[in-house]
């Protein structure tokens, strides 16, 4: 029996024993899928194994298995490539079956092509990011309870882009050299011309690329984000993964030098294949030092990212879970003063900002997303820190966030919406380009009037579908496709926000304090990490419930809302139902109660009847505004 | 570089590609079928040859390498209709008329590739007793195949011949064959039309092989390399026999079509590799024109003598010993009396409606070849039938090594473009979708039920509540009517399709109904009012800074041809914008003069638009011109205009309330259970749309006519047209569309009755006059009520200084009151003029009216 440290090292090595074992039997392939599986559901196993997210590629064992916690940001079309094949000794002819899954380059001995037990099998790429937005506590809470065991590698230098595209070259010149050597008299004029052209055309690329290419997009939803891209290699049921969907992938990983497509002999490449250009070499070859290639042994897709909770179904998250329920009560009653500090004394805000952070969509009727809770907060102070603390303070309590200043430069230029490029063949991505249940906090006090341009126009209807209709349209020049997300919208404004909201809320502080950065502050300080903690996993737990209205509330529900409409048909509408059915469910949900009572759905109202009151008032007050 | 020994292994690795090779391979039955299968039969002769007696030949290294003097001289004692010979690069040997007597000379296909030297050789192996095997197969019952296939190149020929000679469609209906006599022989009026006109080139429709004859289809499909040329080779002959004296550019080559394996992209496996297949797709990007060289000319620098190389797989193996002079490496490559072909690369990507949700869109890479170099540009869709193939990639040249990936791609043997057809034909659709047999039947079945209307109007957009009648408006707009060219009596295209309008107050989900629609239909664009320019809605003309060509842009109704243009806020619309929907509304064709280009674009599309009130709360005091302040022209051109409004009802509520809750409780399945699915809706409005098309019986004509002139006493009665030709055609069209969605081929009168019904709810509720209670269509066809507004407007005014005159009377004679004001008025002033004057003094709280006096308030 293999010991840990060769499934973790060497996990080629257990691949080719089990294929050698059952050479000729094809379940050779569920029995690899199996052994894998097996430890990485093993909730102690897995923590041994190292993660991309946290430890330095160049820390990694090639072909050691590692895993990664990414989103899928785009998927190149599936490839083929020699799932079995044999290899012929060119001095002994003798034949060898070797297996080319979870590979990239076939190993050494020239391979027969024509071999009757060859099979060719398909793999789908994917090009990963880690999920972007992701909050730092989230990193830290990973990297720190992951148990495995790296190594420093002996050639460590700090600036490794260069360091990579030097040692590229250096291995792939290197062969080249000896051939040339050893390739005898009779052509060697021929060889030489030819090397010299290629330096020269090195030389060439490396300076007229050099504007374009330096450091290499790695395509990154949001700017400013860190850590590795990956190009991973999926074997089976690839059909099921869609774009923006968040996995931990446990793989391979492969950063064979000569995967890289840019460093590799340029007119080789363009003869074979015209079409493609550099830059489609760049994006769908990119040197694997700096993208790395991931052979996948398991994929587990992520429902929620939260590492204080246990891994899904298992034992541990049950006994959790209800030991969490029984608290829950307490937990939200801290939040929510917390919130309320934070909002200035608002409770009334807190309470909308709460049940805000707890939303999600948790299903689709035609075009219609049910549960969606598009916040705007208006009145915020339109003193800057003020939003952006509100935003640290909500970072520190959500799995992933954005905040978008929606200054006029900002809206004018930013890219939110993912585009096809057709020449590098590859979907760019935009700050849209979001995971599941991620935060995005539009901060409209920062716009000020002037002119929007066209992209600008086109940004905000982005945004205004997001909160609208939960679907992004990606733009693939010929067309748009859509594409459905689920993203949590908070828009803080001075007055009314020009985007459309699901409910505002109009902040009304009830203390004024002289120094608003330093109350904040004070405010986050007296948050004990423990208690944060709690916070997050509440924020988790709520949104995962399970929920449903039982058959006497459902008529409750209907009679309340005739007799409203007798009362005054102008006071409520359809859509008001609408939002109160979200409002009761969420508020159900941050009680943990996961079926509608007639008290949560009386308090509702009422939270709704406030709300509305504080909006009128504020009308009267304002006089203008519509 | 590649010595003889190693040739016959490789050169039957091809006819054995690792892909189809798998015989191990539990992944890839299908490829693997027909040779097994076949050999299990035992009829045929499986492997006929053996590699050791490919080495022992001596045709075989000429053919391979260094080979024209010598092959060309075998070659011209072969007989030429030998399968070893066709379509050989070495048959351009120095521009030799290879078949002789016909002076034709063959072209190389370089969409086959160079790949059929494999059964060549093989065939060629055992060849000498090849022709004569062919000739007595019948009698020995012994039969050769081409080597790695169940092909017999004999049979295969007469085969073809025999389908080219007596295919025959009757039912035809591609407009290829427009002009085409459909009970003759098809593919022979091909050849004939090939001598006239003079393009040597035959498409053959796979369908019309797989009808006549299964098992050739089968062949072509999983052996095209192979049996293309023969097919080619059967072509030949059979036209030159025909027409002895024609003189063609080449050979005919024949492009087969439409293979039935007809597939979306993401469809394609490793089991595919080396099949023909059809894939449909949109052309995103195309390469530069790309001399590919199929023959090098060496020639030795010493004594020059001169060499022909062929390229195998893309590599030329240079000759490292002059055969003359015996001098090594002193051959050298002359460029220009190489042969080169014309290749060209083109990216296609899937089509939008293919794709699953969710997923970016595959590409694949296509190679065309010679005369199919620029016959697409990007934007294109297109149809590709062509064969897979699949490459090894090495990670360098000169290394042995190889990424264990395969370099994938379709050579084309034929392109179909979809949208090109649109321009003169409709219907594309009857090919690029098609149902399962099952399919229709479960369409077919729900068709046949008495209350599919109700089922499928309440499956549309089932989150939005209630308004029947609107969703059922909107349930024939997607059917819509039968088209029907009048252009032979000078009055063109007949509108075919339906065009609604949505008014009502805002948080009425019209929005929301629209975006449903946007989402059914596969041709569907979604603007807003607010965002649209004219320019956007219909073309625009850029200059490609490359080519500084002109090139025309298309916008949103334009693209949505065939399909529905949905328009939110439609009365945010500039003026300008809106004018131009009036061509496409009624014309159905776009006139574009700019920048040069003057052209007429098909715009077939129907218009489903959404427009809020005026003063944002619709004001039931007003008509629906007043209140939406649109054009009448415009809104003459709706067929139907629905107001959404809140009915503000009890009953309503309730039901209301306990829609929405449902909505947030009921789990997927439930809903699912009580609602159609979304697929089954779209693929049922798809199998209608094309293929049903159904007239008008006797009895419905009869009731259209009695309907409208129905239409037309209304009206009459109060000096009024009530009903102009535009609402007979609304008419005849809903009848049309309910009888589609019936699948009835018949518009019978239960049709024209439910027409008859929604456009009177459509008018009750948009063209109701809210001060007379009275529906008049004027308003929305002249918008005469506007004018008639206004004078009784006048009318009122001077009716209320008639009253102010007669100083603090609190009640006045009705009688009196009406003499008064007509002895005092110079124009004609009728009872009801005057009652509507009295209404509007009342509507302005100024009087009431009670029985037979006035009273002032």
């Amino acid at each position: 029996m293999p010991s840990v440290d060769d499934w973790i090292n060497n996990p080629l090595g257990i691949v080719e024993g089990i294929f050698a074992q059952g050479t000729g039997s094809p379940d050779w392939e569920k029995k690899v899928l199996d052994y894998f599986k097996d430890k990485m559901e093993e909730n102690v196993s897995r923590t041994w194994v190292p993660s991309l997210n946290d430890v330095p590629l160049h820390y990694l064992k090639p072909n050691g298995l590692v895993r990664f916690r990414c989103l899928v940001q785009d998927m190149f079309a599936p490839e083929f490539y020699m799932g079995v094949y044999e290899t012929v000794d060119p001095t002994t002819e003798s034949k060898a079956l070797k297996c080319g899954k979870y590979k990239d380059v076939t190993e050494c001995a020239p391979v027969d092509f024509n071999s009757r037990k060859a099979v060719t099998s398909e793999r789908q790429t994917f090009y990963c990011v880690p999920i972007p937005g992701e909050s730092a506590w989230v990193k830290e809470n990973y990297a720190g309870s992951s148990q495995a065991r790296v190594v420093p590698s002996t050639s460590y230098t700090p600036n490794r882009q260069k360091r990579s595209f030097e040692e590229d070259e250096e291995m792939d010149s290197q062969p080249q050299r000896q051939r040339e050597t050893n390739a005898g008299t009779p052509n060697s004029a021929d060889f030489r011309g030819n090397g010299d052209s290629r330096r020269q055309e090195r030389g060439a690329r490396s300076s007229a690329a050099s504007p374009v290419s330096s450091p290499l997009d790695l395509n990154f939803p949001l700017p400013g984000e860190q850590g590795p891209a990956c190009l991973v290699k999926v074997y089976e049921g690839f059909e099921s993964y869609k774009v923006n969907d968040t996995l931990e992938v446990f793989g391979i990983l492969s950063v064979d030098p000569a995967l890289s497509g840019v460093n590799d002999e340029k007119e080789a490449s363009s003869v074979l294949d015209p079409m493609e250009t550099e830059e489609e070499q760049r994006a769908h070859s990119p040197p694997a030092s700096l993208v790395p290639r991931l052979h996948v042994l398991h994929i587990q897709p992520l429902q929620h990212n939260n590492p204080l909770l246990p891994p899904a179904a298992s034992e541990e998250r049950r006994a959790f879970l209800s030991s969490f329920l029984s608290e829950l009560d307490s937990v939200r009653s801290e939040l929510l003063k917390y919130l309320t500090h934070v909002l200035l004394g608002d409770a009334l805000a807190a309470e909308y900002l709460l049940l805000h952070l707890i939303s999600t969509v948790y299903a689709r009727r035609d075009v219609l997303p049910l549960g969606k809770f598009a916040l705007n907060l208006s009145g915020c102070p339109h003193s800057c820190p003020y939003t952006e603390r509100l935003y640290q303070i909500l970072q520190q309590l959500v799995t992933s966030s954005y905040r978008l200043g929606m200054s006029l430069a900002n809206m004018n230029g930013a890219r939110l919406v993912p585009r096809k490029d057709y020449v590098a063949n590859r979907l760019v991505s935009g700050a849209l380009q979001l995971p599941s249940n991620a935060c995005l906090f539009l901060d409209e006090t920062q716009l000020e009037q002037g002119q929007l341009d066209a992209t600008g126009v086109r940004n905000i209807t982005a945004l205004g579908n997001v909160i609208s209709w939960q679907k992004v349209d990606y733009d693939f020049s010929y067309h748009q496709m859509e594409f459905p997300c689920n993203i949590n919208v908070l828009v803080t404004s001075e007055a009314r926000s020009l985007l459309p909201s699901d409910c505002r809320v109009h902040l009304q502080p009830q203390l004024t304090p002289p120094d608003l950065e330093e109350y904040l502050g004070a405010v986050q300080a007296a948050q004990l990490p423990s208690q944060l903690n709690k916070y997050r996993t509440y924020l988790s737990v709520a949104r995962e419930l399970d929920y449903n209205i039982a058959e006497e509330v459902t008529k409750a529900v209907e009679d309340d809302f005739v007799d409203m409409r007798k009362d005054d048909p102008q006071s409520i509408s359809a859509e008001d139902l609408h939002r109160l059915l979200v409002v009761s469910r969420l508020l159900s949900l941050s009680f943990g109660q996961t079926s509608l009572s007639r008290d949560t759905w009386l308090r509702a109202k009422n939270l709704e009847m406030v709300r509305m009151n504080r909006i009128q008032q504020q009308k009267c007050a304002n006089g203008n505004e519509p | 570089m590649s010595s003889p020994a190693s040739t016959p292994s490789r050169k039957r690795g091809r006819a054995a590609d690792p892909p189809t090779s798998g015989s191990e391979d539990p992944m890839s039955p299908p490829s693997q079928r027909p040779r097994s299968h076949d050999s299990s039969i035992g009829d045929l002769q499986p492997m006929p040859t053996s590699p050791a007696m490919d080495a022992c030949s001596p045709a075989v290294q000429d053919t391979s390498l260094f080979s024209s003097p010598r092959r060309s001289v075998l070659l011209s004692e072969v007989d030429a209709s030998s399968p070893l010979l066709y379509g050989t690069p070495s048959s351009r040997v120095e521009g030799t008329p290879r078949s002789g007597a016909r002076g034709t000379p063959a072209r190389q296909r370089a969409d086959l590739g160079s790949v059929r030297k494999a059964p060549q050789v093989d065939l060629h192996s055992d060849g000498a007793s090849g022709d004569n095997a062919v000739a007595s197969d019948q009698a020995g019952g012994q039969r050769l195949v081409i080597w790695g296939t169940d092909v017999n190149v004999g049979t295969c020929k007469e085969k073809f011949q025999r389908f080219l000679q007596r295919f025959v469609d009757p039912t035809s209906r591609e407009d290829e064959n427009a002009g085409l006599d459909l009970n003759e022989p098809l593919y022979v009026q091909k050849l004939e039309e090939i001598s006239v006109v003079g393009e040597p080139v035959l498409n053959v429709n796979c369908g019309h092989v797989q009808a006549f004859d299964g098992d050739l289809y089968r062949q072509l499909v999983s052996y095209p390399q192979e049996v293309i040329p023969t097919f080619d080779m059967a072509a030949n002959e059979l036209y030159f026999e025909r027409f002895p004296d024609s003189a063609l550019e080449h050979q005919i080559q024949v492009r087969p079509y439409n293979a039935l394996k007809t597939r979306n992209m993401r469809s394609l496996n490793p089991e595919d590799i080396d099949q023909l297949i059809t894939i449909s797709g949109m052309v995103i990007r195309t390469s530069q024109l790309i001399p590919e060289m199929q023959e090098a000319f060496f020639r030795c620098q010493v004594c020059a003598f001169s060499a022909r190389v062929e390229v195998d797989r893309g590599r030329i193996a240079e000759p490292a010993v002059c055969r003359n002079c015996n001098t090594t490496h002193s051959l050298a490559l002359v460029h220009n009396r190489s042969a080169f072909s014309d290749k060209q690369m083109i990216k296609v990507q899937e089509s939008p409606e293919d794709m699953p949700a969710g997923q970016t869109p595959h590409t694949t890479v296509v190679y065309a070849h010679n005369d199919l170099v620029d016959k697409v540009q990007p934007g294109d869709r297109v149809n590709i039938t062509g064969i897979y193939r699949a490459a090894p990639m090495r990670v360098n040249p000169r290394q042995s090594q190889v990424k264990s990936v395969y370099k994938t791609h379709i050579d084309a043997i034929h392109f179909r473009k979809t949208d090109e057809r649109r321009l003169h034909r409709l219907d594309e659709e009857a090919e690029q979708k098609l149902f399962t047999e099952e399919r229709v039947r479960t369409l077919r079945e729900l068709a046949a039920k008495p209350d599919v209307y109700e089922r499928l109007a309440s499956a549309l957009a089932p989150s939005i509540y209630e308004h029947e009648d609107i969703k059922k408006g909107i349930l024939l707009q997607l059917f819509g009517g039968t088209r029907k060219d009048f252009s032979q009596t000078g009055r063109g295209n007949f509108r075919a399709e339906v065009n609604i309008l949505l008014c009502g107050d805002p948080g009425t989900s019209k929005s929301q109904l629209l975006q449903y629609v946007f989402n059914l239909v596969p041709r569907g664009q979604y603007t807003s009012g607010k965002g649209s320019s004219a320019v956007g809605l219909t073309a625009y003309v850029t200059k490609d800074p490359e080519t500084r060509q002109l090139v025309l842009q298309t916008g949103a109704l334009v693209l949505s041809d065939n399909g529905i243009c949905c328009i939110d806020e439609f009365d945010k619309m500039s003026d300008g914008t809106r004018s131009v929907l009036h061509e496409v509304m009624e014309q159905q064709t776009l006139s574009i003069a700019k920048a040069g280009i003057i052209c007429q674009l098909n715009a077939r599309t129907s218009i489903l638009a959404a427009a809020n009130p005026v003063e944002s709360q619709w004001n039931p005091k007003k008509t629906t011109i007043e209140n939406i302040q649109l054009p009448h022209t415009l809104l003459s051109r709706f067929d139907l205009i629905f107001l959404m409004l809140d009915p503000q009802d009890e009953a309503y509520d309730r039901r209301l309330a306990h829609h929405l809750v449902a909505l947030y409780y009921q789990s997927e399945e439930q809903i699912e259970e009580e609602y159609l699915d979304m697929a089954v809706l779209k693929d049922y409005i798809a199998y209608a749309r094309t293929y049903i098309s159904p007239r008008l019986s006797e009895e419905a004509s009869q009731a259209l006519i009695e309907a409208y002139v129905d239409m037309r006493k209304i009206g009459s009665g109060r000096g009024m047209v009530s009903a102009y030709p535009r609402q007979l055609e609304s008419l005849i069209r809903l009848a049309e569309a309910h009888a589609k969605v019936r699948f009835s081929e018949k518009v019978e009168s239960i049709d024209v009755e439910e027409a008859k019904r929604l456009h009177r709810e459509a008018l009750k509720q948009s063209a109701t006059d809210p001060r007379t209670g009275f529906v008049d269509i004027s308003i929305l066809t002249t918008g005469m009520s506007a004018t008639a507004r206004k004078r009784k407007e006048e009318v009122a005014q001077a009716l209320k200084k008639l009253i102010q005159t007669k100083g603090k009377t609190p009640a006045m004679k009705y009688q009196q009151l009406f003499d008064d004001l007509r002895g005092q008025s110079e124009t004609a002033i009728t009872k009801d003029l005057f009652d509507e004057a009295l209404r509007a003094l009342a509507d302005d709280d100024f009087l009431t009216v009670t029985g037979r006096t006035v009273r002032l308030l």
